[in-house]
């Protein structure tokens, strides 16, 4: 079983400050991937990098067999204009983009798809209300069923779950392990330690530096969680430039 | 007086009635959709903005080849298209906001455009050019504005989908590999057509006024993209109608009088239209079982 991303001395940050320091590793095909850290670990970061948004400061993400235009990603703050006047099930249709394109023909099939994954996240019957009228929570499970149409091999949510009620976690939570049976490769950012313990096999402790990545319950043990503290703890604007791994790159 | 009298039979008597409400009705089938679009991306005084970036190339235009309809169109045309070129490529090239560097882009263009035409012409001249001759579109104007109308609604038909969902979600667009520059400059370049069109019937200071306000009032009527359109479309034909009887019977100057119709039209619409106005918020009545 391959990796379906590598990354390879990846440093990313801005303005020159890294936010992610020299990470290697790989997610394997089909794993199903919790990334941990304090505030400002740079877990958002990471998956930017992997979406192709953010350009490494130093060294590379490869993908493996995936598109970077077939990722499914959920960013923690979409650009979405919630005042937009759409309705829910186009916004859902959204979701066939990568066959359709800007001019191809919608199909009856696909519409029907787009209902089944509206039916599937427990909004059967809301297809024609403007996204205006949702709740957060209804909100999120639009743009889950949006991920579900997407059908990528690869997802990335980061902070899913944020400010969403228990209920909709549950079933949104579902659907993640739905994909995780699917074969399918998913990276959350999470937050909530019991949640990440319960439904998480791999996490990525992250503090700007990887601190531990592997099985959950040795990647969250309490020495690995105060080391992570700890380390984003240090700031510092005055920093030196960094030499490590600068062979070539200088 | 009767209604016919009153709402009617200055078109069916003189001709020059006819044609400016003919051009009012292609000017409002163009710049509704389009009006509708630019305030659906957050652009609204971009448009204003460039409605005043046309004016150095139509005084160019006409310092060249006098009251020339084409000289004067091409000429804005060039002007609107260098200006959002210039404002689109500052943007990527540097920290600065594209609004901000539309602002600064159109006061230069708008001052030199006065300079160009007190330079060369009269102040009558400079009064056609600000504030347009609907009551003098002659048959190439109406060719102009209809192939205005017809492009801009069949190039709306063909990026409807690009364009809608760029503005809802760019992220998600960005990152599925849709939309992105090449859509929004067609789009600009159909707002600065749109402008040109309506330059000449309007001029270059009023022009902006059928797209923004009939745009503007239809967010009071309408939920759906399209929808909305379709009450822009209706205010601005309707207020093209209004304004010409109004400048009529009162001898009022035409363009101002289009505009303030299609302004009340406005300020009603924010009153008492359906979807979020004042009366919705002030008497919400009383509320369903479920």
């Amino acid at each position: 079983m391959g990796d379906v991303i590598r990354l390879h001395d990846l440093t990313l940050g801005y303005r020159r400050h890294p936010a992610v320091h020299h990470i290697s590793g790989g997610f394997a095909d089909g794993s199903l991937t919790a990334v941990v850290g304090p505030n400002g670990a740079g877990k958002s970061t990471l998956l930017k990098a992997v979406t192709g948004a953010l350009r490494p400061l130093q060294g590379r993400v490869t993908l493996e067999g995936v598109d970077r235009r077939d990722i499914a990603y959920l960013p923690q703050q979409a650009e979405i204009d919630r005042s937009f006047p759409i309705d829910v099930l186009d916004t859902v249709m959204l979701g066939h983009w990568r066959r359709v394109g800007a001019f191809g023909a919608i199909t009856a099939a696909m519409r029907d798809d787009a209902r089944a994954a509206l039916a599937a996240v427990g909004l059967a019957g809301f297809e024609r209300r403007p996204v205006g009228a949702l709740s957060a929570g209804q909100f999120q499970r639009v743009l889950f069923a949006r991920m579900l149409l997407q059908d990528a091999r690869l997802i990335l949510l980061d902070e899913p779950f944020t400010a969403i009620d228990a209920r909709t976690t549950a079933d949104l939570l579902a659907l993640v392990r739905r994909w995780h049976a699917e074969r399918r490769t998913v990276i959350a950012v999470l937050h909530d330690l019991e949640q990440v313990r319960a439904h998480f096999p791999r996490t990525l402790l992250l503090a700007r530096e990887p601190i531990a990545w592997g099985p959950t319950a040795e990647a969250l043990a309490p020495a690995n969680l105060r080391r992570a503290r700890a380390m984003a703890e240090h700031w510092d604007d005055g920093a030196p430039v960094c030499d490590r791994g600068a062979a070539g790159a200088a | 007086m009767t209604a016919y009298d009153l709402l009617a039979a200055p078109f069916v008597e003189f001709a020059f009635m006819r044609r400016a409400l003919v051009a009012c009705l292609a000017l409002a089938l163009g710049c509704g959709p389009v009006g509708v679009l630019l305030v659906l991306r957050r652009m609204s005084l971009m448009g204003d903005a460039l409605s005043h970036a046309v004016l150095p190339g139509a005084a160019i235009g006409f310092l060249v080849a006098g009251l020339s309809l084409w000289a004067m169109s091409a000429g804005g045309l060039l002007a609107g298209l260098a200006v959002a070129l210039t404002a689109g490529l500052v943007s990527r090239a540097t920290a600065q906001r594209e609004d901000a560097s539309f602002a600064a882009l159109y006061l230069i263009a708008l001052a030199s455009g006065v300079l160009i035409v007190s330079s060369g012409g009269s102040t009558v001249d400079l009064l056609h050019v600000l504030f347009g001759t609907i009551l003098a579109v002659d048959d190439g104007g109406l060719i102009l504005v209809a192939s205005i109308a017809t492009v801009t609604l069949l190039t709306l038909a063909l990026l409807y989908r690009p364009l809608v969902a760029e503005c809802f979600d760019p992220g998600f667009l960005r990152a599925v590999g849709g939309g992105g520059a090449p859509v929004h400059g067609v789009f600009l370049t159909l707002v600065v057509l749109n402008l040109v069109g309506g330059f000449q019937a309007l001029g270059t200071l009023m022009a902006v006024g059928l797209m923004m306000l009939p745009a503007a009032a239809a967010r009071f009527w309408a939920e759906q993209v399209w929808t909305l359109a379709l009450v822009a479309v209706v205010l601005a034909a309707a207020s093209g109608w209004g304004g010409l009887l109004l400048s009529y019977h009162f001898n009022l100057p035409s363009g101002p009088a289009i505009v303030l119709v299609a302004g009340a039209a406005y300020l009603a619409s924010m009153a008492a239209g359906p979807v979020g106005s004042l009366r919705t918020r002030l008497f919400p009545g009383r509320h369903l079982r479920a």
